[in-house]
C-alpha cells in the first residue's frame, strides 16, 4: 500500500529539526512502525468500526453481533463491496462515480431480460453465464462512456457520472416498462444467491474475492501505480510518458463493469431486479470508500481501507435497527458520516501542505 | 569547438496572439553546462519544453548531431537521452522517491502481468541518490512529506538516471536555502564531468557565472547573445537580457554579428561587446546564413 499510510496527523510526532534540513536522521525502526500505525487511515478506520461494533452490543446485549447477524450484514454489503472497489480505484484518481448504483440496476436488467426470452427460472447454465457476461459488458460500457466524458470531453467527473446515473436509471425504466421483471434462472438464484461453499455464502465468496484480486492488482502492479500517480499529479504522469486519459478510461470501465458485477449479486441476491432499491448506493459507497482513508483530491487509499470502511456504514445500520431507531435516520447519519470523514480528510491534507 | 549535440534553428511557436519563439535558436555542445537566461517572458520556458517534447514548434528545426529530428513527445525526448527537471519538479507527491525515480519506467517481477519489482526499485533508487552524491533518507517516504531540498534532489536524481545525453533544468534552484543550492551546482557538476551536456535554465546570474561554461541569452523571443562565461560580467549579461547592450552597440556603430554565428562565440575574449552575439535587426542576415551556426 504505497500511499495508504502518509497523512500527517496533527497527534503524529514530527522528526525534530529545522525546516528545510535536508539531512534529517531517520527515525528508528520501532518509533517508525508505531508512527505508521497512528498516521494509517486504515487504523483509524478500524478503530471506529470497533467503536461502533461495541457500542451496539452494550446497547443491545445478546442480539448485536451475532454470528447469524455478521454474515447476513457481509451479505448485504456483498454488492457495495464490490462497486466499492470500483470506486475506490475511480477516487484515487481524484474522480468520483455517482452513476454506481444506476449501473448497477442497469446491468441485473440487462441481464435479467435476457434470462426471461430464455426460458426465465428454468433456464440452464450456459444462459446463466452469457446474461452474466451481457450484464457486466453493458455495464462496462457504460462506465467507457463515462470515462470518455470525463478525458476527452473534459467534463468533470461529478457531472459526468452524475449524467450516467440519472441516464442508466432512466434505460432500465425504459426497459423493463417500470415494473420490476420475473426472477433469474434457478441455478443463479439458488447458487449464487442463497448457496455457500463450506458454510460460506456465496455472495460473500465472490465479492471478497473481487476485492482480494482488485486490492493487489492497486498494489503490485503497474496499474495500480498509474492509478496513484494520476491521481496525486496528472501532469507529473503525462510528463513521465503516462497515457493518462487512457488510463483513466480504463478506471471507469473497471468501475462500471465492477458495478455489473455487483448487478448480477444484486439480481441472484434478491431474486429478481430492485428498480427502486439503489437511490443511496452511491452516498454509502462513496461514504465507505472516505472513511476507508481514500483522498477525494486523489493518490491516497488502499483497498484494505475501502474493505473496513464500506462495513462502517452496513453495521451501523444494522446497529440502529435492532436498537429500534427508526430506520430513516440510518440515512441522516450516513450523510452526516460522509461529511465528517471529508472534512477530516481536508483537514489532515492542509495540516500535510503546510508541513511540507 | 565540437559539432554541436542539440541545436535549434529558427524555432517559432504562437500562443494565440503573444509570439512566444520569434524565430528562436539555440545550441548546446556535448559535455558542457550552457545556461539560458532572459528575463520573464522573454521565452525560455516554451524554448526548453519544445526542445524537451512537451510543446511542438509552429515552425523551425531541431537537429541532434546534425540530423534534424522530431520530438513529438517527452517520451521522443527522452529515446534521444533528453530528461528535463521541471521548475514545479512533476513529482507526484503521494508517491515515495523510488516510485517518482521510476514512473513510467517500472522495473517488474512478472514482466505480462506488470507485477512491480518494488525492492528493485527501491534498491536502484538507492543507488543513484548515491551515485550523484545527494542524501535521501528514505526513499519509501511519499515525497510530498519531504524538504523542498530533498524533492528537488528526487526530480535530479530522475533526470540524471536516465538522460544519456542532455539534461535541461528549468529554474532548479529557484525555491532553494544556500546550501542546497550548492549541492545542486556541485551535481550539475558532476553530471557535467559524465559528459552529459546540462541546460541551464535560470534567473540567478552570478549563479549562472559560477558553473556554466557558456551563456545563451533570450530576449522577446529569439536568442539575442552568446557569450563564453570566462570574462564575461553580470552586467553584460543583464546588459543583454534587457536589450541595454544592443543599444550600446548600437551607438557604437559596430554590428557584433559580423563576427560569425555563436559557434565562434570565443570571441568573447575581446570584450562584451564584441562577445555578444546581437541580432536586433541583424537577425535575418543569421536566418539566412544557416551554414554559419553549424
Amino acid at each position: 500500500m504505497t500511499s495508504g499510510q502518509q497523512d500527517t496527523l496533527p497527534a503524529a510526532p514530527r522528526p525534530p529539526g529545522p525546516p528545510g534540513d535536508d539531512d534529517r536522521p531517520a527515525p528508528g525502526l520501532a518509533s517508525r512502525i508505531g508512527r505508521q500505525v497512528l498516521v494509517a487511515n486504515e487504523s483509524w478506520t478500524i478503530g471506529a468500526l470497533l467503536i461502533i461494533m461495541i457500542a451496539f452490543t452494550i446497547a443491545s446485549p445478546g442480539k448485536f453481533l451475532s454470528a447469524n447477524d455478521l454474515s447476513l450484514i457481509a451479505e448485504n454489503a456483498s454488492p457495495l463491496l464490490v462497486m466499492a472497489v470500483g470506486q475506490t480505484f475511480v477516487i484515487l484518481t481524484a474522480g468520483i462515480d455517482l452513476s454506481v448504483g444506476s449501473i448497477l440496476i442497469f446491468a441485473s436488467v440487462i441481464a435479467d431480460e435476457y434470462y426471461t426470452s430464455n426460458g426465465g427460472t428454468h433456464a440452464g447454465w450456459l444462459v446463466v453465464v452469457i446474461g452474466v457476461v451481457l450484464g457486466i459488458v453493458a455495464a462496462a460500457a457504460w462506465g467507457f462512456i463515462q470515462g470518455f466524458a470525463v478525458t476527452l470531453m473534459g467534463i468533470p467527473p461529478l457531472i459526468a457520472t452524475l449524467g450516467g446515473f440519472g441516464a442508466a436509471l432512466g434505460a432500465s425504466y425504459l426497459i423493463t416498462g417500470g415494473t420490476d421483471l420475473g426472477a433469474p434462472p434457478d441455478p443463479l438464484a439458488k447458487t449464487i444467491g442463497l448457496g455457500s461453499a463450506g458454510g460460506v455464502s456465496w455472495m460473500i465468496i465472490i465479492s471478497f474475492l473481487v476485492t482480494l484480486v482488485f486490492g493487489l492488482v492497486l498494489a503490485y502492479t503497474r496499474f495500480g501505480r498509474y492509478t496513484y500517480a494520476i491521481g496525486s499529479n496528472p501532469e507529473a504522469g503525462r510528463r513521465a510518458g503516462l497515457n493518462v486519459n487512457a488510463h483513466l478510461i480504463k478506471v471507469y470501465v473497471l468501475a462500471g463493469a465492477l458495478s455489473g458485477v455487483a448487478g448480477i449479486l444484486s439480481l441472484a441476491f434478491n431474486d429478481g431486479t430492485t428498480l427502486t432499491g439503489h437511490s443511496t448506493d452511491n452516498l454509502i459507497v462513496i461514504t465507505g470508500v472516505v472513511l476507508g482513508g481514500a483522498s477525494l483530491f486523489g493518490g491516497r487509499g488502499s483497498m484494505f481501507g475501502t474493505l473496513i470502511g464500506i462495513f462502517i456504514p452496513q453495521v451501523l445500520n444494522s446497529g440502529l435497527e435492532i436498537a429500534g431507531v427508526n430506520e430513516y435516520w440510518q440515512q441522516v447519519a450516513i450523510g452526516l458520516i460522509l461529511v465528517g470523514a471529508v472534512y477530516l480528510d481536508r483537514f489532515r491534507r492542509r495540516l500535510r501542505e503546510r508541513a511540507a | 569547438m565540437t559539432e554541436p549535440l542539440l541545436e535549434a534553428r529558427g524555432l517559432t511557436r504562437r500562443y494565440g496572439r503573444v509570439l512566444a519563439l520569434d524565430s528562436a535558436d539555440f545550441t548546446a555542445y556535448p559535455g558542457e553546462v550552457v545556461a539560458l537566461i532572459g528575463d520573464n517572458g522573454a521565452g525560455k520556458s516554451t524554448l526548453v519544453k519544445t526542445l524537451s517534447g512537451t510543446i511542438r514548434p509552429d515552425q523551425g528545426q531541431i537537429l541532434m548531431d546534425g540530423k534534424p529530428v522530431r520530438l513529438g513527445s517527452p517520451l521522443d525526448a527522452r529515446v534521444h537521452g533528453i530528461e528535463t527537471v521541471y521548475q514545479d519538479l512533476a513529482l507526484a507527491p503521494d508517491l515515495d522517491a523510488a516510485a517518482n525515480l521510476h514512473l513510467g519506467r517500472e522495473l517488474y517481477h512478472v514482466k505480462w502481468l506488470r507485477i512491480l519489482n518494488k525492492a528493485g526499485m527501491r534498491q536502484r533508487a538507492v543507488t543513484a541518490f548515491r551515485e550523484i552524491g545527494t542524501r535521501v533518507p528514505d526513499v519509501s517516504v511519499p515525497v510530498g512529506t519531504m524538504s523542498g531540498g530533498q524533492q528537488q534532489a528526487v526530480a535530479v536524481a530522475r533526470a540524471v538516471l536516465y538522460a544519456s545525453r542532455i539534461i535541461f533544468m528549468d529554474e532548479p534552484t529557484a525555491a532553494l536555502g544556500v546550501v542546497q543550492r550548492e549541492r545542486v551546482l556541485d551535481t550539475i557538476r558532476r553530471v557535467r564531468d559524465r559528459g552529459i551536456c546540462v541546460v541551464l535554465i535560470s534567473h540567478n546570474m552570478p549563479e549562472v557565472l559560477a558553473v556554466a561554461d557558456r551563456v545563451e541569452v533570450m530576449r522577446m523571443g529569439r536568442r539575442v547573445a552568446v557569450f563564453e562565461t570566462p570574462g564575461t560580467s553580470v552586467e553584460d549579461l543583464v546588459g543583454a537580457m534587457t536589450g541595454a547592450l544592443e543599444l550600446r552597440a548600437a551607438a557604437a556603430g559596430s554590428p557584433a554579428t559580423a563576427d560569425g554565428g555563436p559557434g565562434q562565440a570565443g570571441a568573447s575574449s575581446t570584450g562584451p561587446a564584441g562577445a555578444a552575439e546581437l541580432s536586433g535587426r541583424d537577425a535575418e542576415d543569421w536566418n539566412d546564413t544557416p551554414g554559419r551556426l553549424a
